[in-house]
């Protein structure tokens, strides 16, 4: 059908690009999610004010280029502090971090939307702080967050093509070196784009859907 | 037995408890009438232990509410408390709500929870709700869950916050004939209400708040027939229009 | 503390070559937003149109814009439209690519913002004898802007950022591409890039809290 230099090594080799986006995204997404309740709760439970710090902190994360911050930290890590540490580990500490910070968002717009007074309620029976929280606070914010965290989920994912800075060789950059290599641009750059597309669309269409079915509750 | 001395409690400037010394004894049925800002309502969350107090003590069965080392949580399983927003869990069924406190709380097998829960359900006329969500029932229907929610306790007193205040009139009355039966069995209540038919039918004492502070309180007969205060007759005579 | 001794002076040194660059990012962002904007409201339309054809061709530019990496769009724009015989400089293929992603985000912004615009308002306007792209001219779309305004903020801010990808199609004029040669001739990394992190800081913070103000003043009542 196409008149192709395209080999099975090719695709091979573009497989494992498609790993490595995947393998970072998930882990990057798993950490930052844990990171981000925790920064969510701790934001939400102590206030504006005493959680400005963190809020600040939070915000240098969506504020600057994720290229520099991969950049900044591959060198504060192994030019200043002499880690070791692989290129992939490097990805995935910063993607987390970033991630967290617009996960605590998200958890904190999560807990907002449960009403104090369902809150007071489980309380007024006994239930302590912790128990208010995983029965009642959980499963409601969760509502609420998860169409957001989905996309924020396929967000990391899209993101993640440009942790090549810290040579990490994940799917976009698979496909670069084999464009450079047999100038076949638009094939290859269409079989990239199907990957990420078939991954994201059905999931950020599942999102929408729940976003649209519980917004009726 | 519920002990409350002197207690003085403000929100920012505003005082809205003016040291107030009231006993509920056992088996007593109590209800406090007022105007709005007369701090009826707060005094129930503060006994509940919900709201802090400034200065003076709430006792209940001896023990001092706002103390340092008391359990609020185990405290809280003897007060029961019912809001004017019935505050259902909406991801729960009707039987989960109920059996919510007393698996997480108490500690019980879900199958003794059950059947507690679906005792008082029954009780409260919801016996074939129990699988169903709150979103679906209707206002007077959720507030007797939350009813029941907290009678599943097994508390030794009831408080309720202006529990029909929300509802449609033709759902107040189905609400206001649970509280009658529970009256009825003996369960010791502070009801804070604008339903001035029912509080003279089951009070045994009625209260009269204003700005803060208890104007009055006596039997049901001598606040509605013969009220001394002239801000009790007051706001009687404007409640009746 | 650090076996690595911080050289911030002989950095700073490279600061009015780093604002010269911030000045491009600037100058693309603020293009790519008025080029997206425009794109968008002309998509809205076409998904207004009735006719199948157009209101496919938004979803279709909608869908992979928000459901692709953006450096995947900027290479679309660079190594893809070159297959194509068109060949598009870096500045050019930095623009079109972010300004297709700009399009496409704002298209979704303004269909969720046209929900919020009761259907009578048109039909209010349609009755006053205006035709129906009078109708959206003048009744819809100032309304559907002034609903998008925060969601087009955010974007702005996304556009300033996502001029760093330019660094990879062989953009060298913006402060990304700035640092970056900057970098390869003195190889303070570190440095050089976390004054280039501050300056992004700065603009991003400056466009919130510009959009406040305006939105402050724009939308009194």
């Amino acid at each position: 059908m196409f008149d192709t230099a395209l080999t099975a090594n090719d695709f091979i080799f573009l497989a494992k690009g498609a790993w490595m986006t995947i393998l970072v995204t998930i882990v990057s997404v798993i950490a930052g999610t844990v990171l981000g309740i925790v920064f969510g709760t701790f934001r939400y439970q102590v206030g504006p004010i005493w959680a400005a710090p963190l809020t600040f902190v939070l915000d240098i994360f969506r504020s600057i280029p994720l290229l520099i911050q991969l950049v900044l930290a591959n060198a504060f890590l192994g030019t200043v502090l002499r880690l070791n540490l692989s290129g992939l580990t490097i990805a995935c500490i910063v993607l987390s971090m970033y991630c967290a910070a617009y996960c605590a968002e998200i958890v904190r717009g999560g807990i907002e939307a449960v009403p104090t007074t369902t809150r007071r309620a489980a309380r007024s029976l006994g239930l302590t702080w912790w128990q208010d929280m995983r029965e009642i606070v959980l499963p409601l914010a969760t509502r609420v967050a998860l169409p957001s965290w989905i996309g924020l989920a396929l967000g990391v994912m899209k993101d993640s093509a440009l942790v090549y800075v810290v040579q990490v060789t994940e799917l976009l950059r698979s496909t670069q070196i084999l464009i450079t290599r047999l100038q076949e641009p638009l094939l290859l750059l269409m079989i990239c784009g199907a990957f990420y597309f078939v991954i994201s669309f059905p999931l950020a269409r599942f999102g929408g859907y729940l976003e649209k079915r519980w917004s009726h509750d | 037995m519920i002990e409350i001395e002197n207690v003085r409690k403000s929100f920012g400037p505003l005082e809205v408890l003016k040291g107030i010394d009231l006993t509920v004894q056992n088996g007593e049925v109590l209800t406090v009438i007022g105007g709005s800002g007369s701090g009826k309502s707060t005094l129930l969350t503060c006994i509940n232990g919900l709201e802090p107090i400034d200065s003076g003590r709430i006792l209940i069965d001896g023990t001092e509410v706002h103390a340092k080392g008391t359990d609020l949580n185990k405290l809280r399983r003897k007060v029961g408390i019912v809001f004017q927003q019935w505050n259902a869990f909406p991801h729960l069924t009707v039987l989960e709500n109920v059996t919510l406190a007393p698996r997480k709380v108490l500690g019980m097998a879900r199958a003794q929870a059950e059947e507690i829960a679906v005792r008082q359900l029954n009780h409260v006329g919801l016996g074939d709700k129990l699988k169903t969500y709150p979103g679906r029932l209707s206002g007077g229907q959720q507030q007797r869950m939350a009813i029941a929610r907290a009678l599943a306790m097994s508390p030794r007193y009831m408080l309720f916050d202006e529990v029909t205040s929300a509802l449609d009139p033709q759902l107040v009355g189905e609400v206001l004939d649970t509280l009658k039966m529970l009256a009825q069995e003996g369960m010791t209540m502070i009801l804070v209400t604008h339903e001035m038919a029912f509080a003279r039918d089951v009070s045994d004492r009625v209260a009269f708040f204003h700005q803060g502070v208890m104007a009055e309180i006596g039997p049901p007969a001598h606040i509605f027939g013969d009220p001394q205060h002239p801000e009790t007759r007051k706001f009687l005579s404007s409640s009746r229009q | 503390m650090f076996n690595y001794t911080f050289q911030w002076k002989q950095a700073m040194a490279r600061l009015p070559q780093m604002l010269d660059g911030a000045l491009v990012t600037m100058q693309i962002a603020l293009l790519s937003m008025l080029l997206g904007i425009l794109l968008a409201v002309v998509l809205t339309m076409f998904r207004l149109s009735g006719i199948r054809v157009l209101a496919g061709f938004t979803k279709t530019w909608v869908e992979i814009a928000r459901n692709t990496p953006a450096l995947f769009q900027i290479y679309m724009a660079h190594f893809g439209v070159a297959s194509l015989g068109i060949y598009l400089n870096p500045f050019l293929s930095l623009l079109v690519g972010i300004t297709f992603n700009n399009a496409g985000y704002l298209a979704e912004n303004f269909r969720g913002a046209l929900k919020a615009i009761p259907d009578t308002q048109t039909r209010a306007a349609r009755s006053l004898g205006l035709g129906a792209v009078g109708a959206f001219r003048h009744v819809v779309l100032p309304q559907m802007l002034r609903i998008s305004f925060l969601p087009m903020t955010n974007q702005m801010v996304w556009a300033i950022l996502m001029t760093s990808l330019g660094v990879t199609v062989g953009m060298n004029t913006d402060l990304y591409g700035v640092t970056q040669d900057l970098n390869a001739l003195t190889f303070r990394t570190f440095e050089l890039f976390a004054i280039a992190a501050v300056i992004f800081y700065v603009i991003t913070k400056v466009i919130t809290l510009g959009a406040r103000l305006i939105a402050a003043r724009l939308f009194r009542y």
